[in-house]
């Protein structure tokens, strides 16, 4: 088990044929992904890499294919719309990895999803990944732009909002030996399709996933309301790290901006409430995976 | 990116948002012109200049205050002359102050109340929340933390939009009645539109005031605007006024690069923000001072990283540097010959710790150790944190 993906999930990509979109698709491919389609409208009927067919719309991918879920790498203009159309075809799992998509964009967007039965993850994420169980975690499902050979098919759920950080975790688990079951980046946006906390009941309710390292920054809520659901709810260990101890106030720091009314906006804040909350916290971004495995007893 | 108040001035009326009369002027002649345009009014003439703390302040000529009442057009024209041109040092500009090029005439308005008034994008309810307070004028953390039951909020929906009820509420909210009532909900209707159609981030009139001849006025706002958004606002984009901004940042944006700078002496150059913000939380962990944010993204080229490394270099409190880099989407080696490249243009005067990760990594570090280059190379962020610190001293 895992979450979200497996080694069986049909992937589509938005957006094959730009470099960036062509690229990781690719780098999929070769980590063994079923990448069943790729969808640039005018380009169908063309053949990417001599083997995945091109569509011009995501519903005629999805009735050619099956495909179950899709990888956006469409420009911030047309983000909105793209990530519209995968709904609208039913596409179960939408991840969207392009950055810089209007703030407006998303929340009208978010509120279209609503009721919806497509869930969203992102925009401006790494995407997701299901280590396989081949050599180099080969044959899993790689959503997006991790470096796949980071990865190790495993027991550690990692998510987290940013993507350097999300590697630097999975990089530090795999070197002891730790393999994961699903990370998933959630993405920098304030406007995101799903959150810190969503994401840890799906890790709390799958029986593959043993140990949890959860990954935050300033600015929001999100990693607090999480912490806050796995005091009452989560019953595996989780190691926490909060970055931006540093960053002056008022200021958007690469990511997006603090908001008013936030006295938890900030990273002490934050760490103080997971800590409170029964959650193992790393003192430096270097010590992510030995705080897990010193709260997981191994 | 900020505004400047004349150009606050322009939105509000673009969207009838009613503001004090006012014009902007770049000479003596413009600011006497534009005293005699209100004549009759109560007249202030304000310089242009980001940084709040004006009316305290000192210009570098000797003149006191950025901020003064004119009962003149000839009064207007010499404290126009005293400004103009010249450099205005507040609490907040810091002791190099900011070259003053524009001042505003002004009508001064008497108050009858002071209110607050926002619009924000709120990240939890993914929509607009307009905030108001019965207490403007001062800072509204301290309202919040003093006498909470006194700010109201009201969310949005996303995509009905503002609608007439929640006017209605917040108007109460404010205890404003009869023609104030009317005047306040159609300003608010107005603001709500501006704040969609510019996608603002945040629009903040504080105060917003109520005056004896019975008019509400917006007094002073402080806008942000949504940077994603700006590629669709040519005319707000406009409005950036470069000599107001850090000119490190000025340079690190015309590269596309995500650069914030801080008073430490340790730069630092990585990829991703959430690394970037994690790799100075480790500096400053292990003892030293970090003297920037540098996220050069996930697919930055080989001019992005000289032009980083440049940018680095002319700050003139680093002394050391240290690159973290975890290639995702970024090639490692891209990373190495563009700080190879960049270090042989500047000849590398202080110490570099290289910490490389990910695509490609090999290479990256190969090329790194092939340059000849007095680089020191780190394997984790905790190695190349401890290196750097020990290098700076």
């Amino acid at each position: 088990m895992s979450i979200l993906v497996d080694e069986n999930t049909k992937l589509l990509v938005q957006g094959i044929t730009g470099s960036f979109g062509a690229r990781h698709a690719s780098l999929s491919l070769a980590y063994g992904t079923k990448l069943v389609a790729g969808v640039t409208p005018g380009k169908g009927g063309q053949k990417f890499e001599d083997q995945v067919p091109i569509f011009d719309t995501v519903s005629q991918a999805v009735n050619e294919t099956g495909a179950t879920a899709s990888a956006i790498f469409v420009p911030p203009p047309f983000a909105a719309d793209a990530i519209l159309e995968a709904a609208d075809a039913g596409v179960e799992l939408i991840v969207c990895i392009t950055e810089g998509i209007p703030v407006m964009d998303m929340m009208r967007v978010k509120d279209a999803l609503r009721g919806s039965k497509s869930r969203l993850i992102g925009p401006n994420c790494p995407g997701l990944v299901t280590p396989g169980y081949g050599d180099k975690s080969y044959g899993g499902c790689r959503i997006g732009i991790t470096p796949s050979q980071i990865c190790k098919r495993g027991n550690v759920g990692v998510v987290s909002r940013s993507g350097t950080l999300t590697y630097e975790a999975v990089f530090q688990l795999t070197q002891l030996g730790y393999g994961q079951s699903t990370l998933v980046g959630i993405g920098g946006d304030p406007i995101n399709g799903t959150n810190h906390q969503e994401i840890l009941e799906m890790f709390n309710n799958d029986p593959e996933t043993e140990a949890i390292i959860l990954i935050g920054e300033i600015g929001g809520s999100a990693e607090v309301d999480a912490a806050r659901w796995a005091k009452e709810h989560c019953k595996k260990p989780i190691a926490g790290f909060i970055a931006g101890a540093t960053a002056p106030p008022g200021r958007r720091m690469g990511h997006a901006g603090a908001i008013v009314g936030g006295e938890e906006d900030t990273a002490q804040a934050k760490k103080r409430i997971l800590a409170e909350c029964g959650i193992a916290v790393a003192e430096t971004p270097s010590d992510m995976a030995t705080t897990l495995l010193e709260r997981w007893g191994k | 990116m900020n505004i400047h108040e004349y150009q606050a001035k322009e939105l509000f009326d673009r969207f009838q948002v009613p503001s004090p009369k006012g014009a902007v002027a770049s000479t003596p002649e413009e600011a006497a012109e534009a005293a005699r345009q209100f004549a009759g009014a109560k007249l202030v003439i304000k310089a242009q200049v980001h940084a709040g703390g004006r009316g305290k302040g000192h210009f570098k000529n000797g003149f006191q205050g950025g901020v003064h009442l004119i009962e003149s057009p000839e009064q207007a024209a010499e404290f126009a002359g005293k400004m103009l041109n010249e450099t205005l040092v507040t609490v907040q500009t810091g002791d190099a102050g900011k070259l003053v090029s524009k001042v505003m005439v002004a009508e001064a308005v008497d108050i009858t109340h002071e209110y607050y008034l926002a619009i924000l994008m709120d990240r939890a309810t993914a929509g607009p929340v307009i905030v108001v307070s019965t207490e403007g004028g001062m800072s509204i953390e301290d309202v919040a933390h003093n006498t909470p039951e006194k700010i109201v909020r009201q969310f949005v929906h996303p995509v009905l939009g503002l609608q007439a009820y929640e006017v209605r509420k917040l108007t109460a909210a404010l205890g404003l009645s009869g023609d104030l009532a009317k005047q306040f909900g159609k300003l608010l209707s107005n603001l709500y539109k501006l704040f969609i159609s510019c996608d603002c981030a945040m629009v903040e009139i504080n105060p917003l005031v109520t005056t004896p001849d019975g008019r509400v006025l917006a007094l002073d706002a402080k806008f942000g605007f949504d940077d994603n958004a700006l590629y669709r606002h040519p005319d707000i984009v406009a409005m950036r006024d470069k000599t107001e901004e850090d000119p490190r940042e000025v340079a690190a944006s015309e590269y596309d690069l995500n650069y914030i700078g801080l008073d430490g002496n340790i730069a630092c150059l990585v990829n991703g923000a959430g690394l970037a913000m994690a790799t100075m939380d480790i500096i400053k962990h292990y003892g030293g001072d970090p003297a920037n944010f540098l996220d050069v993204g996930g697919g930055a080229s080989k001019e992005q990283v000289t032009a980083a490394f440049k940018i680095i270099l002319a700050d003139p409190n680093v002394k050391g540097i240290l690159i973290n880099i975890f290639g995702g989407i970024m090639d490692c080696n891209v990373i190495a010959e563009g700080v190879i490249a960049a270090a042989k243009e500047t000849g590398l005067p202080i110490p570099l710790v290289v910490r490389l990760e990910g695509n490609n990594v090999e290479k990256g570090k190969a090329t790194l150790a092939a340059s000849g280059l007095n680089i020191v190379s780190a394997d984790t962020m905790a190695d190349g944190a401890q290196k750097i610190v020990a290098a700076v001293g």
